[in-house]
């Protein structure tokens, strides 16, 4: 009698298999060591730092200008807000008060960065779960906000378009009118998004109570952003701690309690229209004034340390400033949302199968090059 | 009974939701004209980009090959990445006096990550963006440039 032939790897036993950094679904070079028995995640270690630039080190031998076009190549999907938040950071330290009109252009643009950065996230989460369609349509309405981008800044995704004292050049004449007919467009076109995946059956079933966070576990993470919120967390920047011409508008500041997929889905979802609403409050009465304060030619911080936090599409941006009166800062921090977010992915996905973690890891939107800087 | 109906009305309005998707991209399907898609590589003739557009740092020429750069240096200064390196040379212009102007400002378009520091730093005006976006050679030397063209002067007037 012969013995029978046993299966490579027996059914109770722990294997342990790498996803990425080539892997479709991580958006980028994120490497997850992922141990599983059977079909069922028991560990997920990350694995970053294989796009690390270092780009904080790069900070402190440039000038303060300089640094705005390295947070562009952070999280490049909230590029305005990057640039924002260090401009911010200088201004604060040198007491400058920008005019009104550049602080509102700077929110009219970041409110649209927003929008395409939802836009992509909708596109490329369709996709991670199997909906092809949706990357298509995703990016179809995304190009309409680069154009509006691309005509005023200059860049498409990288666009630089602030420096410290306001804005590098003054917005294009078409910029009101094109802005309107997008909000216009898109406020047609954001139900679609709605009846071809927010509905659908397969995605809400792939989605809901995947990756539970409670409120306290979301604190005790620091987790901000779309990701905080959908927890029940109350982490709305704009709300709390209002930069730019946040203090004169009014929105909502999303906010569920359920902390599942799903539902960071949908903050994202419910966000675009907020930031629809902010726009139309803002675009038609953009103040005249001056695009830029006169600076020095050498910008130079006082001696101290300065921060300034702002929020993207992610999450919180802190930005942290040693200065020691030299042009180049002694030392610069980035406390980047996307690097916050990634800590919990064992928490979350701890116990689900290994679909789901595609599922979790597409609901967290991660930016790679913003967790390894 | 209850779980009877729950059953029969998850599947109905689980196909309804996947009738409702499809209903969009039928809508879609059936309206060409909906399309927003670009024939790119044959539709380079009227192709026009954004006038903002930055696409790579010029030196703009007028009809008597002249140019505004004094060769100060501040671009150079500027720049974060070390793309823009300047060699000047000095000359004895018609007034007798000495001036410095520049042999050549030499652009490394493969270290440029076009921040328009330089273009919006320039005290006389020199660069600009142009509006070229097909950047792909062959070999890495092609991409170092020299802007100012051979036999330029600077133009009058320019301090």
């Amino acid at each position: 009698m012969e013995e029978p032939i046993k299966a490579p790897v027996p059914e109770q036993e722990e294997y342990v298999i790498n996803m990425g950094p080539q892997h479709p679904s991580t958006h980028g070079v994120l490497r997850l060591v992922v141990s599983l028995k059977g079909e069922i995640v028991q560990n997920v270690q990350p694995h970053i730092g294989y796009i690390h630039r270092g780009i904080e080190k790069m900070c402190e031998s440039i000038t303060y200008p300089q640094i705005i076009h390295l947070t562009d190549r952070m999280d490049y999907l909230s590029a305005h807000i990057n640039n924002e938040a260090v401009c911010l950071a200088v201004e604060k330290a040198l007491g400058i008060e920008v005019s009104d009109r550049v602080k509102v252009i700077r929110t009219i643009l970041s409110e649209l960065t927003r929008i395409q950065s939802h836009q992509l996230f909708w596109a490329t989460f369709g996709m991670d779960l199997g909906g092809l369609t949706c990357f298509f349509y995703g990016l179809r309405d995304r190009e309409k906000v680069l154009d509006i981008f691309e005509e005023t800044c200059g860049g498409r995704m990288i666009v630089s378009y602030n420096c410290p004292g306001g804005l590098m050049n003054d917005i294009h004449p078409n910029f009101q009118k094109r802005t309107k007919e997008f909000i216009k467009y898109f406020r047609d076109t954001l139900p679609e998004y709605d009846r071809l995946l927010t509905g659908n059956v397969i995605f809400q079933e792939r989605l809901k109570n995947i990756g539970t966070v409670t409120r306290e576990q979301a604190i005790a993470w620091g987790l901000t952003g779309p990701v905080g919120r959908a927890s029940g967390l109350s982490c709305d920047v704009r709300k709390h701690n209002p930069y730019s011409a946040y203090d004169r508008v009014t929105f909502n500041e999303i906010i569920y309690n359920e902390g599942d997929s799903f539902h960071r889905y949908k903050v994202r979802m419910d966000e675009m229209w907020e930031s629809m609403n902010i726009i139309e409050q803002l675009i038609d009465n953009i103040p005249s004034g001056a695009y830029a304060e006169k600076m020095k030619p050498v910008i130079k911080l006082p001696e101290g340390e300065y921060w300034q936090s702002v929020e993207t599409a992610r999450g919180e941006l802190g930005v942290y400033i040693v200065s020691d009166g030299n042009k180049n800062p002694y030392r610069v921090k980035f406390r980047s949302p996307n690097f916050v977010h990634l800590a919990p992915l064992n928490l979350m996905s701890q116990g689900a199968k290994i679909a789901d973690l595609v599922a979790i890891n597409g609901s967290l939107d991660l930016i790679i090059p913003d967790i390894d800087r | 009974m209850n779980s009877f109906t729950e059953y029969f009305r998850g599947i109905f309005n689980g196909l309804r939701s996947l009738f409702q998707g499809l209903g969009v991209t039928g809508k879609y399907f059936f309206k060409p004209g909906t399309t927003v898609t670009q024939q790119y590589p044959n539709n380079r003739k009227d192709l026009k980009m954004f006038d903002m557009f930055k696409g790579e740092v010029i030196m703009p020429h007028n009809e008597k090959n002249e140019h505004k750069c004094t060769g100060c240096g501040i671009c150079e200064i500027n720049c974060p990445n070390g793309s823009i390196e300047i060699i000047s040379a000095t000359i004895v212009n018609e007034d007798g006096k000495k001036q410095r102007i520049i042999d050549k400002h030499i652009y490394h378009l493969g270290m440029c990550t076009f921040c328009g520091l330089c273009v919006k730093t320039c005290p006389s005006q020199a660069l600009a963006f142009g509006q070229e976006f097909e950047h792909a050679v062959f070999d890495r030397t092609k991409l170092t440039k020299v802007l100012n063209q051979p036999g330029s002067k600077i133009m009058k007037g320019v301090e």
